[in-house]
């Protein structure tokens, strides 16, 4: 290099202390500018504005309260959130009571309990369960065969309520079991020390105990659930807020004030709700295992205490499995309406979507596969300067990108619209807003923080000592990241990848919104096209079955690989 | 407030976790007002039988009577044996006056009759005027005195203590256990307290046991299982000392490599002795068991060498007064015990 030049010279005294970590916080931060807050800041704006003139008013809060569908929306939405909670804690509470308490052999068979929900995003599995637990599905039909009687179950908004406390309720059953199992036994022995057993006990000593946890969970579900957009689509109810975001804007279009009234809100009570469930772990952390404790003190059942555990048990178990179950039927029935079961049976579906849908297969990988990609190197990236350099405002990166966790993926969606609507990309391939290449980035943005965390984590395990070792070796500073804590991340870095790819190949809410066409859709996408249409159900579950095997592969792989980094650490440890 | 003075009778007790027996064939008589240690290496099973006094852990076969009321098949709730946990495992979702109040409350006293017992016992311990604080915002002493307070509060007969001071540091726990004698005394409370510190059991218990491996090894007041120690385990384990295995012949100790030790006491059956540090003198010539200094500690009042003799290494203690020690390394000394403090032992 020549060092005589002046424009080299002049560059370097303008920005002297520039490293290459500034250099790349400074470029993440423009990153998330552009792609998360500008967008959603300007969606939170523009529902201040008056869709004529632009000037500032207050007007689109009273038309969207004026307005009876969308009060009733409101009430809606908000009912099939507190519902969802109320069914959840149902399940959750029996499950976690019995492992926590009691030495149970089923154990195994909840913890499988607590994952197989969750392979299955709530969409996919919306119609199977509509065929099961309809009006004219199996259940009812059996049950008015042999009772007389039918049971609403998934009649409007319960079906709503039935799919998402299905998908959603292992977030109360992981963190109530946590909380319970942090309580130390001594709590309880001091209870008992004191003269109090029984019921009486659990209600004044174990439950404000496990409090925290629980309704950090029931937090975390209600907002899931009220931001969520693909399940009332699917079973075709509207008259939630969601819903109505997206078919306001994609129906009456992008200028109309109430789809970003509704944004407004559900970030407002997205916000609200994660600052709850942050507030109900973080004021009282009452975690009070103690050394030589191990929380509550278990004991054994009696036998009949036993088959009703098991009985409990099974019941959740069928319930949880029927999307699944549903699902599988559909993808190989023939046909199957007004009646318990499919017709026949048939690979015909799969044929059908690997001739005509399988660019949503390779969009989907691309796709996920490129979001998970940029995730993890944005992730460790942060991480890095997050715990490793002093850069003034790094906090501020971790905060940015954890902000992502507040916006449901309709309002990323609307904000990509509104803000890239007009944008022409060069090279003739079109407007931004509809660019494939937009939906990865909407993919990543909204994964991101879980791929933070994952990376965090892996970086926090690299000792830092580690590092002091290579450069006092001589290994410069990249080098040294290249060379010693790149590879010791690799465990954890990876299973941030799987992480983010798996949830990325089934998001549903941002996608809908910017899938330009259909051969630019992903899965997720195809699944909600054929559902449509009563003929499109069998490929479209074949679809879902895919997505299923893609999303368990995902997590299987994940929980592998960082069960295989502990153990690599705990043995690392053993050495010293 | 009065407590009925009980009595605590241990009668042949054995427990097991499964197939791992903890406890075998604990006998013992605790007086009642007694300052009574459990004493024992981690593992021993100290908190093992005090919580089966507290009625927690697995049913143990034998007997346990406070007063004259068998309690062994009572559930924890009805036994009325107020314990303070290591962890102290205050509540921390209930303020300090309401951790105390609970016992009362779950023995169904009326409000009127309990506000004026939490203050009392408050009072007792000093931290009326942290009534209303959460159990987070005290510091581990405060907590510590908290615990206290919620089990005197119910007027328990009898009082357990695990290892009450392990949680402070070193400067409070010498404080906290004058305070825990005080209140003892003031109270009169049949108290058991379980450490593995010998020192915290020597200051404070009118007698103790020393267990190991689930037995019994002995049970006496501080100075008699000092002084006379059953067995290598108890002289070993309560203080420093010197064993020297051997037999007796006439007035003399023999040792194994033939060393004549005059020792007082005699006993035919003795195959050891037990020399304290303290009870062995140093000289540069003279009568004596010779040997060479290995190593010299200096330990503020006093200088502790370790010196080679045909017998092994053996630990002696000599007053430090102000100056050089007078015996370097690799000094040719010289050792006489005192031949009254010499305790046998038989195992
Ligand atoms: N729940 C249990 N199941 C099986 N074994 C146990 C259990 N609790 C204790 N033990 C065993 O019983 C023995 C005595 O334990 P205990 O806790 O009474 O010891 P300790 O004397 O109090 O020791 P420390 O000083 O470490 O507290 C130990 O060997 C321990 O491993
Ligand atoms: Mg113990």
């Amino acid at each position: 290099m020549s060092a005589s030049t002046d424009t080299a010279a002049r560059r370097f005294t303008l920005f002297p202390t520039l490293s290459g970590a500034a250099v790349a916080g400074i470029a993440i931060a423009i990153f998330l500018l552009a792609f998360l807050v500008l967008p959603v800041a300007q969606v939170l704006y523009v529902a201040f504005l008056d869709a004529r003139t632009g000037a500032f008013t207050l007007q689109n809060f009273q038309d969207f309260f004026n307005t009876t569908l969308f009060r009733e929306s409101f009430v809606n939405s908000f009912y099939v959130s507190a519902m969802s909670v109320v069914v959840a804690t149902m399940i959750a509470l029996p499950l976690a009571y019995i492992t926590t308490r009691f030495n149970f052999a089923g154990t195994a068979a909840i913890q499988a309990l607590g994952i197989i929900p969750l392979i299955m995003p709530p969409f996919v599995g919306a119609v199977a369960m509509s065929l099961l637990f309809g009006r004219n599905g199996s259940i009812n039909l059996l049950l008015n065969q042999y009772f007389g009687l039918r049971i609403p179950f998934m009649e409007g908004l319960n079906g709503v309520i039935l799919v998402q406390s299905i998908h959603y309720f292992p977030f109360i059953l992981i963190n109530l079991s946590a909380s319970l199992r942090n309580i130390d036994r001594s709590m309880e022995e001091a209870a008992q020390n004191l003269g109090s057993h029984g019921m009486r006990m659990f209600r004044r000593i174990v439950f404000p105990l496990a409090m925290p946890g629980y309704l950090a969970g029931a937090a975390l579900v209600f907002i899931k659930v009220f931001d969520d957009l693909g399940t009332p689509l699917l079973l075709n109810v509207n008259n939630m807020l969601a819903p109505q975001a997206y078919l306001r804007i994609t129906g009456v279009g992008i200028n109309d004030p109430m789809g970003y009234v509704i944004s407004f809100i559900l970030v407002v009570f997205s916000v609200f709700s994660l600052w709850a469930s942050f507030l109900f772990m973080r004021g009282k952390d009452y975690a009070t295992v103690q050394k030589g404790g191990g929380g509550l003190s278990r004991r054994d059942l009696k036998p009949r205490e036993k088959w009703l555990a098991w009985g409990v048990i099974l019941l959740i178990l069928a319930l949880v499995l029927s999307p699944h179950l549903g699902l599988l039927l559909l993808a190989f029935g023939t046909i199957w309406s007004f009646s318990p079961l499919p017709d026949g049976f048939t690979i015909q579906h799969f044929g059908t979507i690997f001739t005509q849908s399988s660019q949503y297969v390779w969009n989907t990988l691309v796709y996920a596969g490129s979001a998970a990609l940029i995730d993890v190197v944005l992730g460790s990236a942060i991480a890095y300067i997050v715990i490793r350099t002093g850069l003034p405002g790094r906090k501020w990166l971790d905060y940015m990108a954890t902000a992502a966790l507040a916006v449901p993926g309709v309002v990323l969606g609307i904000g990509y619209l509104r803000m890239f609507h007009g944008t022409q990309l060069p090279f003739g391939m079109g407007q931004m807003s509809s660019f494939w290449g937009i939906i990865i980035i909407a993919l990543a943005v909204r994964r991101l923080p879980y791929a933070l965390r994952a990376c965090m984590a892996a970086l926090q395990q690299v000792s830092i000592s580690l590092e002091e070792a290579a450069e006092s070796l001589g290994a410069s500073r990249s080098s040294t990241i290249r060379r010693i804590v790149v590879p010791l991340m690799t465990g954890g870095i990876l299973a941030g990848f799987v992480t983010s790819f798996a949830t990325a190949a089934v998001e549903l809410s941002a996608t809908i919104m910017l899938v330009g066409r259909s051969s630019d859709a992903p899965l997720a996408y195809g699944i909600y096209l054929y559902m449509q249409s009563p003929a499109g159900r069998g490929p479209g579950a074949a679809l879902g079955i895919l997505a299923v095997v893609i999303v368990a592969l995902g997590t299987y792989l994940s929980q592998r690989i960082i069960e295989r980094e502990r153990s690599r650490q705990t043995t690392a440890g053993d050495q010293h | 407030m009065t407590q009925t003075k009980a009595g605590i009778r241990i009668e042949n007790l054995h427990l097991s976790f499964g197939e791992t027996k903890v406890l075998e064939g604990i006998d013992m008589v605790i007086e009642p007002g007694e300052f009574f240690a459990f004493l024992g290496p981690s593992g021993s099973g100290k908190s093992t039988l005090l919580r089966a006094i507290a009625g927690f852990g697995p049913t143990p076969r034998g007997r346990i009577l406070i007063g004259d009321r068998d309690i062994v098949n009572l559930p924890p709730w009805k036994r009325n044996v107020g314990m303070v946990f290591q962890s102290y495992a205050l509540w921390p979702h209930m303020s300090v006056r309401r951790n105390v109040a609970f016992g009362l409350e779950e023995r169904r006293m009326p409000t009127s009759k309990i506000a004026p017992k939490v203050e009392a016992a408050l009072e007792t311990v000093g931290l009326l005027h942290l009534a209303d604080r959460m159990p987070g915002q005290l510091s581990g002493g405060q907590q510590q005195r908290v615990a206290l307070a919620r089990t005197i509060a119910i007027e328990p007969q009898v009082l357990l203590l695990d290892e009450p001071l392990s949680n402070l540091d070193a400067a409070l726990r010498v404080q906290m256990r004058r305070e825990l004698l005080a209140l003892q005394r003031k109270l009169g409370l049949t108290t058991i307290f379980v450490t593995h510190d010998q020192e915290e059991a020597n200051t404070t218990s009118d007698r103790m046991a020393v267990l190991d491996m689930g037995v019994i090894q002995q049970i006496g007041t501080p100075q008699q299982l000092y002084d006379h120690p059953v067995n290598s385990f108890v002289a070993g384990f309560l203080g420093t000392a010197n064993v020297l295995d051997g037999a007796f012949d006439g007035a003399h100790f023999v040792t194994k490599a033939g060393q004549r030790l005059p020792v007082t006491a005699r006993s035919d059956k003795a195959t050891r002795i037990v020399l304290r540090p303290q009870n062995i003198r140093i000289a540069s010539s003279g009568d004596g068991v010779s040997g060479t200094v290995r190593h010299r500690e200096f330990l503020g009042s006093q200088i502790r060498y370790l010196i080679d003799t045909p017998d092994g290494q053996m630990i002696v203690d000599t007053l430090h007064a102000t100056g050089q020690p007078p015996y370097g390394e690799g000094a040719t000394v010289v050792l006489s015990i005192d031949s009254q403090s010499a305790a046998l032992l038989e195992d």
